[in-house]
């Protein structure tokens, strides 16, 4: 449901400052999303005042830093620090990105951190990804076919129908696009949201796969698959580059396709 | 509350309506219709204020423009319903007020269609 502003125990307060260490001459600003449920309390926004001579060239390395030395309380998931894992999506500088791979020098002025939006917040930059997961596993992303394989080698595909598949297959269920679509925020209860979408895409344009006609079925619905209105949110902050608008909009020429 | 369904039994909700690509479709194609007949109109009511009422009736009784402005209502009026309930679906969370402003729409469109049409055809065949 569109909801336009902020419900009274979700309203962000100003936090505690952090300055930098004695001595240190160049600092950056970064000013983070806090989040404690057990306190019970409002969000607020710390800001850190970190020390870039010693501090590592991305948005990771500089959280990392702060965790280690200003408050070891800073909360948010990471894990590969090279952009293949997706554990780092957060909201920064107003986009949704990978922490990993945004380069600090990218950023003008203060660097402001924030979970991914619209989504349940478990603490600070941690977001509560359930629904995003489920909606990844309701596409079975798994091959199905009705043939079985051929006993003594892998199911076949030509050049050409593997490269069918570019641009679908590299996603990383970061969750950077569905968490940035709008109509992802108003209806993510019913709405597969672009990543779902691109992984179903990725199994609709597979040649080994014949489950075709059972996948568009499954996706024929006015929001699981209709409330994408082409916003192109999703393409613009894909962190791997990636269209899951343009995987929709061929999702829904193969379902006027297969009606003409 | 705490709510025991499992978050895929959730996602995966009452299911597929089995519908939707009938409502995208239809949009396009009524508006793809538009574009000549809303050129058409547009050319049209530029020239009413310089036309007396005969001259406006003689105008809407020919057959071309009676047909004319029958398919721009008929288009206008679908198109309009189809767009706004989609306006409703994105921004109407609460179901129960989703679907009354869905039937309100639907109604009040089809009725003012409805009357668009009779009036032209009521000018066309009683001048």
């Amino acid at each position: 449901m569109a909801e336009f502003t902020l419900p009274a125990k979700s309203v962000v307060k100003p936090g505690k400052h952090f300055p930098a260490p004695d001595g240190a001459t160049n600092t950056r600003r970064f000013k983070i999303y806090r989040y404690d449920p057990d306190t019970g309390e409002n969000p607020r926004l710390d800001t850190f005042d970190v020390d870039m001579d010693n501090c590592g060239p991305m948005v990771l390395d500089a959280i990392i830093k702060i965790k280690s030395e200003m408050d070891s309380s800073l909360t948010f998931r990471r894990s590969c620090r090279e952009g293949i894992c997706g554990s780092c999506a957060m909201n920064i500088d107003g986009s949704n990105t990978l922490a990993c791979t945004m380069s600090l020098e990218d950023i003008e002025g203060d660097i402001t951190i924030y979970p991914l939006p619209h989504q349940p917040i478990l603490k600070d930059l941690v977001s509560d990804l359930t629904n995003f997961y489920a909606q990844y596993a309701s596409i079975e992303p798994w091959l199905k076919s009705d043939s079985p394989a051929p006993p003594d080698r892998e199911r076949l595909q030509s050049p050409e129908d593997r490269e069918r598949i570019d641009g679908a297959y590299e996603c990383i269920l970061c969750a950077c696009c569905s968490t940035s679509c709008p109509s992802y925020w108003w209806n993510s209860d019913r709405y597969l949201g672009p990543a779902a979408l691109l992984a179903s895409y990725r199994w609709l344009s597979d040649s080994r796969d014949d489950a075709t006609g059972e996948r568009l079925d499954a996706l024929e619905d006015p929001f699981k698959l209709y409330r994408c209105h082409t916003i192109m949110n999703c393409a613009q902050v894909c962190p791997k580059g990636l269209n899951p608008a343009k995987a929709i909009a061929e999702t829904k020429k193969m379902m006027v396709q297969r009606r003409l | 509350m705490s709510n025991l369904r499992t978050p895929l039994s959730q996602v995966k909700g009452l299911g597929s309506a089995k519908e939707g690509t009938d409502h995208f479709w239809m949009q396009r194609l009524t508006a793809i219709g538009l574009i000549p007949l809303v050129v058409w109109i547009a050319f049209s009511v530029a020239r009413l204020p310089s036309m007396s009422q005969g001259d406006i009736q003689a105008w809407l009784s020919s057959p071309f423009s009676a047909v004319m402005m029958t398919l721009f209502l008929i288009a206008a009026f679908w198109h309009a319903k189809m767009g706004l309930q989609v306006v409703i679906e994105d921004y109407v969370g609460n179901h129960a007020v989703r679907t009354v402003a869905i039937i309100a729409v639907t109604l009040i469109c089809f009725a003012l269609g409805v009357t668009g049409v009779f009036s032209v055809l009521h000018m066309a065949f009683t001048g």
